[in-house]
């Protein structure tokens, strides 16, 4: 297949594209699978699955497919929008897998892209492409969570370098990650949304350590990070020094997005009507039918809501501070339709193992992670509805 | 399926109708004809009908605008914004529709008649307190060439001004539908003081004798028929409804921004923004459900059940929220006759029990997903 230009016909790309799937994506690959155990999430401690998993991401990686967006420069295939969707329709069609997923491209990328330096997306962005490199956030401390402008991990001025001391928690998958992209103190004197740096730290420095935190679903996807006298050379600061907030925040929508698109919001596991069909409860309580008629009819509303901002990104218009309102209402809803899945399977749902329990649980940090609800509504309050204070 | 954001066509409609309507029939208006006792604004419905939206919905044939469901409900949006009465969704929508299933010439005049703003109608098909095309008692005996029609129908929108009714009748051999004047023999329209200051009766049927003619398509097929005129309605009406719980929540971020108590505007206090915020959310999920339901409506109406019943129950449901918590944020002025809140209560109520209320839609999307 030759070069990808914007003014290439679309019909010719969706041929090249077809084809090239067909030759290249391992019939392993074409199940279908999305959820947690079938992602790729890269990275030097990695271990593939399986050969086909691995065969996948490198000729993906080949092609720039892990990140068709992204300028060929970086990694990527340098497609426009609507190449892009083509790509996406066909893996849909044949049931591929994603080849990789991770943070660095979920988030660090697009805002490296925005506020790196031309040297920084050169070094850094190529490895998030081809999966070498896994990527972490280290936001909330113990004493900012939802207060997130209030971090307090230090990164003192050293000339040519940031003496690092302090601690992140809910790092997510930090034991996992080879880098890890920080919201650091870099000036205790200037009102708090100023004096954030947006720093990039190698995990392997002297000085940082890791603890997974177990969680009421018995998983450990969050750990604490610590930092103790961590040298950090001043060139992995992203943007200007002490502005990092705006880099952060700009990443926040996009971590938004990413929660209310992905499996956490939709994805869990069956409908509510099969549930419902199938339990013995589900089939003769009224009222948790009528919960459950309520939550489907929100649930499909909340689908064409999706649809709707998808299709004003395409026409240019971003999601943008609406990106709240997903993220508010999909993890709101996800945690009520669990709590229905829960209440038809009664007795049989108590136990662990092969029963919705962990998933029930799961979904309870959905509305705290990446912002709370109560954030989120905050947001709304003052971004769109530009209510007071 | 089309995109489901506003086409610059739907844009320039929905600008135009909001010009329109926030001057010629705003919610003073409203008042003022209930203060009146009118229940009807016939010389408003000719402007419309002069801006082609009485043909909104009548083929081109039929000398209509024939812009199509979506953009019906631009209008009909606009409509529950400013809570314009008219004769929109029973004429325009609901009887269009139905009418535009056949294409003889005497149903084409009639269409005509729709589109220049000629004739109105009203659809008399409920006969108890809750919405159901099903449980018809109104019995259609055939005597001659002709049927003899004897029952009651209920709530019937409209009712007491439209110049022809359609009716959903019992016939021996099914359900039927008939096209007939108001004004026939043996009819009487009960006028019902409605809490939202709008025309409707209950119609009683005493020995109506109508001509053969009167019957839509064959017998039987009467509830075949009415499906899409229905859908059409309910959509509109969600769309309505969207706009009024717009609206509603509009005066009431207004009021959180500039009423001040404890020395500050109330809107900085976060137990209101929060409920600002959460109805916000509602009525953007609302608002998708009706931009669907429109597409639909316009590329495959025969698929449309699915989309329609989630529009009507999520605008069902956001409208009586947001006319709600907007008395409850105005605190005692939202109270008060001399506010214009409870002009949309009223309305809001009354469109949630209309073309099935919040549970009856519920329903339907429950069993069209498997419950």
């Amino acid at each position: 297949m030759g070069e990808v230009d914007a003014g290439q016909d679309h019909a010719e790309f969706r041929r090249d594209v077809r084809e090239w799937l067909e030759e290249n994506c391992p019939p392993e690959m074409r199940d279908g699978a999305a959820g947690e155990d079938s992602i790729c999430w890269g990275g030097s401690s990695w271990t593939f699955t399986c050969t086909a998993q691995k065969d996948w991401l490198e000729r993906c990686v080949e092609r720039g497919f892990t990140v068709p967006t992204w300028p060929k420069a970086y990694g990527g295939a340098g497609l426009n929008r609507d190449e892009d969707k083509i790509l996406k329709q066909e893996m849909q069609a044949i049931g591929a897998r994603s080849p990789l997923d991770s943070f660095g491209i979920w988030m660090l990328g697009p805002a490296l892209l925005k506020f790196g330096s031309e040297e920084q997306k050169l070094h850094f962005l190529p490895p998030i492409a081809r999966g070498e490199i896994r990527w972490c956030q280290g936001y909330s401390e113990p004493g900012a969570g939802s207060d997130l402008a209030g971090v307090q991990t230090h990164a003192a001025d050293q000339g040519d370098t940031w003496l690092v001391n302090g601690q992140k928690i809910w790092t997510s998958y930090a034991d996992r990650a080879d880098w890890i992209f920080a919201l650091l103190r870099t000036d205790r004197e200037a009102k708090k949304h100023l004096g954030i740096s947006f720093v990039l730290m190698d995990m392997r420095s002297p000085g940082i350590t890791t603890r997974p935190i177990q969680l009421i679903s018995g998983a450990s996807p969050f750990c604490e990070t610590f930092f103790e006298n961590v040298e950090v050379p001043k060139t992995q600061v992203v943007g200007t020094i002490n502005r990092g907030w705006d880099v952060a925040k700009y990443l926040l929508t996009h971590e938004r997005e990413m929660i209310s698109n992905g499996g956490n919001v939709m994805g869990s596991g069956r409908a509510l009507g099969a549930v419902l069909s199938d339990s013995d409860t589900g089939q003769s309580d009224p009222v948790l039918r009528g919960d459950a008629m309520r939550a489907e009819v929100d649930s499909l509303a909340l689908e064409m809501t999706l649809e709707r901002y998808k299709d004003q990104a395409e026409g240019g218009q971003g999601v943008g501070d609406a990106s709240a309102m997903l993220k508010y209402m999909g993890t709101e809803l996800n945690k009520q339709r669990l709590e229905l899945v829960m209440a038809a399977d009664g007795a049989d749902a108590l136990t662990w193992g092969e029963t919705p329990a962990s998933s029930w649980l799961r979904t309870k940090a959905n509305s705290i992670e990446g912002g709370t609800s109560e954030v989120m509504l905050s947001i709304i309050s003052r971004r769109i509805l530009n209510l007071p204070g | 399926m089309a995109k489901l954001i506003q086409t610059e066509e739907e844009t320039l409609l929905s600008e135009a109708a909001h010009g329109f309507l926030s001057k010629s029939a705003p919610v003073s208006r409203l008042r003022e004809m209930r203060d009146a006792g009118k229940r009807n604004d016939p010389e408003l419905w000719q402007e419309m009908a002069a801006a082609g939206w009485a043909g909104v919905l009548v083929p081109e044939t039929a000398e209509g605008s024939d812009m199509g469901h979506a953009a019906a409900h631009v209008l009909a949006r606009e409509l529950g914004r400013n809570l314009t009465v008219s004769p929109f969704l029973s004429t325009a929508v609901m009887a269009a529709t139905l009418l535009r299933q056949f294409s003889d010439e005497a149903t084409i005049a009639k269409l005509k008649q729709i589109a220049e703003g000629a004739i109105t109608y009203a659809m008399a098909i409920d006969e108890n307190a809750k919405f159901s095309q099903e449980r018809v008692e109104l019995t259609a005996e055939k005597r001659g060439n002709g049927y003899i029609l004897n029952g009651k129908k209920r709530f019937v929108v409209d009712g007491c001004e439209a110049d022809r009714i359609l009716v959903l009748a019992n016939s021996n051999e099914g359900l039927c539908l008939f096209d007939l004047t108001n004004k026939s023999k043996g009819m009487t329209q009960e006028t019902l003081a409605m809490i939202d200051s709008r025309d409707a009766a209950d119609l009683i049927f005493d020995d109506v004798e109508v001509s053969g003619e009167s019957l839509l398509g064959e017998v039987g097929a009467g509830y075949e028929l009415l499906k899409p005129a229905l859908e059409a309605g309910q959509a509109a009406l969600a769309a309505e409804t969207t706009g009024l719980a717009e609206a509603a929540f509009a005066l009431t971020t207004d009021y959180l921004k500039e009423r001040k108590q404890f020395g500050i505007t109330i809107g900085s206090f976060q137990a209101l923004q929060h409920r600002a915020a959460h109805l916000w959310c509602e009525i953007e999920l609302t608002h998708s459900a009706v931009l669907n339901a429109g597409r639909i409506l316009d590329e495959s109406p025969e698929q449309a059940t699915l989309a329609v019943s989630v529009a009507k129950a999520r605008a069902t449901d956001t409208a009586q929220k947001s006319v709600q918590e907007g008395v409850q944020m105005h605190g005692g002025i939202g109270m008060t006759d001399a506010f214009d809140m409870g002009f949309y209560m009223k309305r809001a109520r009354v469109a949630a029990e209309w073309l099935g209320d919040y549970g009856y839609h519920a329903g339907q999307v429950a069993q069209l997903r498997g419950f």
